[in-house]
């Protein structure tokens, strides 16, 4: 999509520590040149996605709900977004803590929407052997497809970011896990598959949550991640599609992560699409760029529409972890009434990782966190596949995630 | 870009969206599929049998309005209990104790508890089990199947503690004729339906059809009546090895109210166990219960304390067949 006349880039884009800024307001930015720098290990940098001038350095509504610290650039309508020459590393030169350097430089993060960065996961505990590299091309969240065009689209470029993490890792072996529901992706991938690597493309069942980090690696290996425990723990690391394709650009183009393709879908949508959007764009901008929203719109959701973030302020940003905006309809959102729990056990029967969701949500609603840790709280990933099958439409996954932060608040409170 | 978006936004906590089936849908499905075996009620005994049915719907309902939370009556769980009441009872019941079986049933078997969800016991079989006490000759006069529709039969417009006109032409069911008199009854009557009996528990083959489409529809968790049934069949046909007058299994299976009680009473949601194992166990010992009762106990027939013992045993079942938890190893968990 085209370059908007605002972008708005929130320090706080990853998991970890914020970035630190490293602008001011009234400075000139070209486009790729970083606003802020990356704080400690676990933090990355981030950088503009336009040129232009900072205009403001404030507290902006970011995508999560929260208020975060934000710098706004009022975009040059004339300069011609071209970034400034850099140099690519070629990758076969540099060591292993070169290429994690690079990649931490260029502010990658995990795109399925945790955004966890990346190079973290490229440099794993030396005690642990990584066997196996899983690449996430599941996507199992209804109406999401930017992993799904990025694989149909892209197979060269995934592949080449797998190269470079295989034998920048020493990892012998990777699995490409792929839900069946996208033969042309996986046909695109197979095409591709370059002969002098162990790389596997694995057509997976569809179901939901089938990407999920610990579905998936069962689904792939027969591990059970143990609970609590790292996936590294078992030997396998697990980068989501999007991110080894941002790996990729770092070594073919030296771009640091400033766009990303987006889903933008939804019933309440008047023109779906798939878009490479640059990161700040405001969800306002690109609403409008797909032709607006119907007149019957209610519900704009970052993310999917199982474990997405409803948008209350429509000025949020896209952001690195945004894999995309669904708009639902009124009659779709879940506005209903809730009815007491019938004990139709189809929780039990949803839940991926086997708990009890109705005797956690009795638990919950009475404010018994401790027996909710007995029974297992800590592996609940919020997929909301309980509260998805609820006849009597109880906000299960609410329930937890509310539990979980109180349970954190306790602990924080004991320290 | 010049078009401005300002849809009225509604934030809700993820998932966004859920599947069809809600609750009032899933009980008024029930309520749909018990409209055939009214249907076969009034067949074979007359207007009586809707009447009662009538009464002890309304006990229930009328219970409901007044003394549940309010606004409960849409969810249809009030009217399954009525007519769940008034099919297992006889059609010459007097209406005042149908009625009073249902109100009973609603008050004590589940507003008490705390309304929908919240009781231990199926509330319909706490209704019949307080008529069974209260009015133990009642219970058991079953008129005669068959006559003219409107004919009334039994004591239908009895006042309340009058002494009950035992005048009607009565006719006892295959359970009691077996156990006080030795006699049988043909396997065709007992499948399809025109023997004594309580009004809707006598049309075998048409109760399986109607828990069938709940089943496929996902509305009853065919995993109870199956194991009731298999239960029932396994231990009624090794007693009946042993000791060739019991009864042999198919006798067992299509007499009494044991398709009633295994498709709709065993198998309501709140007072069922919630793992799938756990309803293993559940349907197992219900089977085992009836054919102990049937066989050994005092009275002919035995699937409603079946149940409600069973009902009494459901938290410990689901607690003692959690399933195991994702990354954890049997043991390990608590």
């Amino acid at each position: 999509m085209p370059y908007p006349d605002e972008i708005v880039l929130p320090l706080r884009q990853h998991a970890g520590n914020p970035a630190t800024l490293c602008v001011k307001v009234g400075d000139h930015v070209e486009r790729g040149d970083p606003v802020g720098l990356a704080d400690g290990w676990i933090s990355v940098p981030i950088h503009a996605s336009a040129s232009g001038t900072v205009t403001d350095i404030g507290w902006w509504p970011h995508p999560d709900g929260t208020m975060a610290m934000a710098v706004r650039i009022k975009v040059d309508r004339y300069a011609p977004q071209m970034t400034r020459p850099r140099m690519v590393p070629h990758w076969e030169g540099l060591t292993v803590d070169q290429v994690v350097q690079a990649v931490q430089d260029a502010g990658v993060v995990g795109l399925g929407g945790a955004a966890f960065p990346t190079h973290v996961k490229l440099a794993p505990p030396a005690d642990f052997v990584v066997h196996t590299l899983i690449i996430n091309g599941a996507e199992c969240e209804p109406y999401l497809t930017s992993d799904h065009r990025t694989m149909a689209e892209y197979p060269d470029r995934v592949l080449f970011g797998i190269r470079v993490m295989m034998q920048s890792m020493g990892v012998p072996k990777c699995v490409v896990g792929v839900e069946r529901n996208k033969p042309d992706a996986i046909a695109a991938l197979q095409q591709a598959l370059p002969t002098d690597l162990d790389i596997t493309i694995l057509p997976l069942t569809v179901k939901y949550p089938q990407g999920a980090e610990k579905m998936l690696i069962q689904a792939v290996t027969g591990i059970e991640v143990p609970s609590g425990k790292l996936p590294v723990s078992v030997g396998v690391v697990v980068q989501n599609v999007g991110s080894v394709a941002a790996i990729a650009e770092v070594f073919e183009t030296g771009l640091p992560l400033i766009e990303r393709i987006v889903t933008v879908s939804g019933h309440g949508l008047r023109r779906p699409a798939n878009l490479i959007v640059p990161v700040g764009t405001k969800l306002r901008d690109l609403l409008a760029f797909c032709d607006g929203v119907t007149p019957d719109a209610a519900e704009v959701i970052i993310g999917g529409p199982m474990m997405g973030q409803a948008q209350a302020n429509l000025d949020a940003p896209v952001v690195k972890g945004t894999t995309g905006v669904v708009v639902l309809e009124k009659h779709e959102t879940r506005l209903d009434k809730v009815y007491p729990c019938i004990h139709c056990g189809r929780c039990l029967e949803a839940c991926p990782v086997f708990l009890n969701p109705s005797l956690l949500g009795d638990f919950a609603r009475v404010h018994r966190f401790k027996d909710m840790v007995d029974e297992h709280l800590a592996d609940c990933m919020l997929c909301g596949s309980c509260a998805y099958v609820c006849p009597s439409n109880i906000p299960l996954a609410q329930l937890f995630q509310a539990s979980k932060a109180a349970l954190r608040r306790v602990k924080a409170g004991a320290t | 870009m010049s078009q401005s978006i300002t849809p009225k936004l509604v934030v809700t906590a993820s998932p966004h969206v859920r599947s069809q089936d809600s609750t009032p849908v899933i009980m008024w499905n029930v309520v749909g599929s018990l409209v055939p075996i009214i249907v076969a009620a009034g067949w074979f005994f007359g207007i009586g049998a809707l009447l009662v049915i009538a009464a002890s719907s309304l006990g229930a309902l009328l219970t409901e309005r007044t003394i549940g939370r309010g606004g409960t009556l849409a969810d249809g769980s009030a009217v399954i209990t009525g007519l769940l009441l008034g099919l297992s009872l006889p059609s010459g019941m007097p209406l005042w104790m149908a009625f009073l079986g249902g109100a009973f049933g609603i008050g004590f078997g589940k507003v008490v508890w705390g309304g929908l969800g919240q009781n231990v016991f199926n509330p319909a079989l706490i209704g019949r089990a307080f008529l069974q006490a209260a009015f133990p000759v009642a219970i058991t006069t079953w008129p005669t199947v068959g006559g003219p529709f409107l004919q009334l039969k039994g004591d239908l417009f009895a006042f309340p503690f009058t002494r009950p006109s035992l005048d009607a032409v009565t006719s006892a069911t295959p359970l009691g004729l077996l156990k006080f008199e030795g006699k049988t009854t043909g396997l065709m009557h007992l499948i399809i339906g025109n023997t004594g009996g309580s009004v809707g528990e006598t049309a075998a083959l048409l109760i399986l059809a109607c828990g069938a489409f709940l089943a496929w529809k996902r509305y009853l968790n065919w995993r109870i009546p199956v194991s009731i049934l298999v239960m029932v069949a396994v231990l009624s046909t090794v007693i009946h090895l042993v000791d060739p007058r019991r009864p042999d299994a198919l006798f067992m299976l299509f007499s009494g109210g044991l398709m009633l009680g295994a498709v709709y009473m065993a198998t309501d949601m709140v007072t069922s166990p919630v793992t799938n194992r756990g309803r293993w166990v559940f349907g197992g010992g219900i089977g085992a219960l009836v054919v102990v009762i049937r066989i050994w106990g005092g009275l002919p027939e035995g699937v409603m304390y079946a149940i409600l013992f069973m009902n009494a045993l459901v938290p410990f079942i689901n607690r003692a067949t959690q399933p195991r938890v994702f990354g954890t190893h049997p043991g390990s968990s608590r």
